[in-house]
């Protein structure tokens, strides 16, 4: 008897230690934070910064795409308290209740936001976000074997025919599916059926032209001058144009008839156990000295204002990351889609990619032969047992 | 003396556990819907996939036969090497296992690509003009020797391991009753080494047809393999798990078929002997 309580007092002790201080407002300092980010989406020392400013320690992840994280989150395989997902995403994620709504009063530094890029289509209240990097979309090419004159082509520069098998496309649906609307002249978020339907035959044209879809090893791939034209993120330019690790022959424009803007924000889910702590980092975030720090590292345009001021001319000033009234005035936004028309896309995307439909004649032929063995077999061992 | 069952609990928790257990997770995803319901249109939309199994099948049985061709005569020759030379070449067979099967094949794909090591190659002995290259990456040619060269040791091994069973008394007899080399290998070598044969072809052709990485590396990412389309159906956009359980499950059927038949004719050889 003695033991069982003594082993059940053990396991109330523990059990308390588990359960954080009730609190809500203090923060507490023995916490891991969970942050799960793009990858190259922070300078590396911010983390040790914040850990030694507040002695919270953060454990950093790293996804490849919206949707992967996504399914992450999911799943339930595991919880994470910070994350930073694209703006059609935040929407989706708010209209499931998975985001938690934050407490601007711990996060003082949204003031220096560029108001522009507050209360957007995907969080119209700006209950939920806040924004961490901003961009548009275009296309990155190599001048050393691109003729200038072709840039007018525009987003048909990813079609055509004179650079067969050096024209790299995105590896995930929306972005893909968006360039094709773009091509055709559709809405990003269009409703229609039959306009995905086109945007679908026109990225199928564009399959033979393809050396790869590809993400994120774009980077490697346009340095080393594996293909030449990639449609991509207008931010990663510093990675890919820089003057040493990168490639000075890379160039970037914007094409005119329109382009994607897009936003990835700071979000809290719904489950995070260290909401309080998690706003304190996003405050961090969006310090002056570190949003500088991770917009001189990152590439992508920083919506805080008075980084963008200290940032070297010729980013800051840079149309190609801060494009002019004019330009952004085409840009459109990926908003949520209905879940009929996102099921559409993933089928088409699904469809582009699967073998050929004449492949599976040659499953059948498979297994008609399969069948065949087996029945020569069985034949052939009842006539020797006789 | 250990009680045998005894001594197996430990493996029947083991399998209960990680295999008996996801497998029915598996089938109870195969055979419902999103709202737990059960449906056989999962079953149905199978169909769909009929290509990519087919592509899947096409180069994981043209990998496999090229595994066997290069396998053959070389675990022949190490079957017939003296003792240490025996395993010295064993050892250098293994030798790429060693390391990480992720960076094996990226290092396939920096030498194969359009500036990889082959074009650059070629480029400085002359064969090729400055600024053109071969196109050897985003091929099924790539994702062919993507498998091959990560597969060819489960080929050699098992070869190697009945052929070095066979005693050199029966090849000189062979070749006393007045058999040339060729009739040797057709008469005894490839008979006694069929076993081997059907292990290795197993051990190959299963992974090399439900393979996603070296698709996606070697591949492009153009055409998806029934691997690739699984792990889709899992993470990503659209992943559907129901649809996604069903091909795994049709996957496991294939390959279930494929170990029943070569187990046959295993069978079958043996009452050849007998």
């Amino acid at each position: 008897m003695k033991r069982v309580l003594s082993i059940t007092l053990v396991f109330l002790v523990l059990l308390c230690a588990l359960i954080p201080s009730v609190s809500a407002e203090e923060i507490d300092t023995n916490v891991t934070l969970n942050v799960y980010n793009w990858g190259e989406y922070i300078d590396p020392t911010v983390n040790d910064l914040f850990t030694a400013e507040t002695g919270i320690k953060v454990n950093y992840k790293n996804f490849t795409d919206n949707e992967s994280m996504y399914a992450v989150l999911d799943s339930g395989a595991a919880i994470y308290d910070v994350i930073v997902p694209s703006d059609y995403m935040v929407g989706k994620m708010i209209n499931e209740g998975k985001l938690a709504k934050l407490d601007f009063a711990n996060i003082p530094n949204l003031s220096k936001i560029n108001p522009s890029l507050l209360n957007p289509s995907y969080d119209p209240q700006n209950e939920y976000s806040v924004p961490y990097t901003w961009g548009t979309v275009g296309i990155f090419y190599n001048t050393k074997y691109v003729d200038e004159a072709d840039l007018k082509l525009g987003w048909d520069l990813l079609w055509s025919e004179k650079y067969s098998g050096r024209i790299f496309m995105f590896d995930n649906p929306r972005d893909a599916f968006g360039i094709a609307l773009l091509k055709c002249g559709f809405s990003l978020n269009t409703q229609s059926l039959a306009e995905w339907d086109t945007a679908y035959e026109v990225l199928r044209e564009q399959k033979p032209v393809l050396h790869q879809y590809v993400m994120d090893q774009v980077y490697d791939k346009m340095i080393n001058e594996e293909a030449w034209i990639a449609p991509y993120y207008a931010g990663d330019g510093i990675i890919m144009m820089d003057e040493e690790e990168g490639n000075p022959a890379i160039d970037f424009f914007v094409p005119q008839t329109g382009t994607n803007l897009f936003v990835d924000a700071l979000c809290v889910p719904a489950n995070s156990p260290h909401k309080r702590e998690a706003e304190e980092y996003i405050n961090f975030l969006c310090r002056t000295d570190i949003a500088l720090l991770n917009a001189e590292y990152i590439g992508y345009s920083t919506p805080q204002e008075e980084a963008r001021a200290e940032l070297d001319p010729e980013i800051g000033q840079n149309e190609n990351f801060y494009p002019p009234e004019d330009v952004l005035a085409k840009t459109e936004m990926f908003e949520t889609l209905p879940n009929e028309i996102t099921t559409h896309m993933d089928t088409l995307w699904m469809r582009l990619k699967l073998a050929d439909p004449a492949w599976s004649v040659f499953t059948i032929l498979v297994g008609v032969a399969a069948v065949v063995c087996f029945v020569l077999y069985i034949v052939r061992r009842v006539r020797r047992k006789r | 003396m250990i009680k045998s069952k005894g001594a197996a609990a430990p493996f029947a928790v083991w399998m209960a556990l990680f295999t008996v257990i996801p497998l029915g997770i598996v089938l109870w995803f195969a055979f419902t819907d999103g709202g737990g319901n059960f449906t056989l249109s999962n079953l149905s939309s199978i169909v769909d996939y009929a290509g990519t199994f087919g592509i899947s099948i096409a180069l994981g049985a043209v990998a496999t036969v090229i595994c066997l061709i290069l396998a053959f005569p070389l675990a022949y020759t190490i079957s017939r090497a003296q003792g240490r030379m025996q395993q010295t070449m064993v050892m250098i067979i293994m030798l790429p296992m060693w390391m990480n099967f992720l960076l094996r094949t990226y290092a396939w794909m920096s030498i194969l690509e359009n500036n990889g090591f082959i074009n650059q190659l070629l480029r400085l002995i002359g064969l090729l003009p400055e600024g053109q290259s071969l196109t050897l990456i985003n091929t099924n040619g790539a994702v062919i020797l993507g498998m091959v060269y990560n597969f060819l040791p489960f080929m050699v091994l098992p070869l190697y391991s009945v052929m070095a069973k066979i005693d050199n008394s029966v090849i000189e007899a062979a070749q006393d009753l007045g058999s040339n080399i060729l009739q040797v290998f057709r008469k005894v070598i490839i008979p006694l080494s069929v076993p081997g044969m059907l292990s290795g072809i197993t051990m190959v052709f299963v992974p090399a047809v439900s393979t996603f990485v070296i698709t996606k590396l070697l591949g492009g990412s153009k055409t998806l393999m029934i691997g690739d389309t699984i792990e889709t159906m899992f993470i990503g956009q659209g992943a559907d798990y129901h649809v996604g359980a069903t091909l795994s499950l049709v996957l496991m059927v294939m390959i279930l078929i494929c170990m029943a038949v070569t187990g046959m004719v295993d069978q079958g050889e043996e009452d050849d002997l007998s």
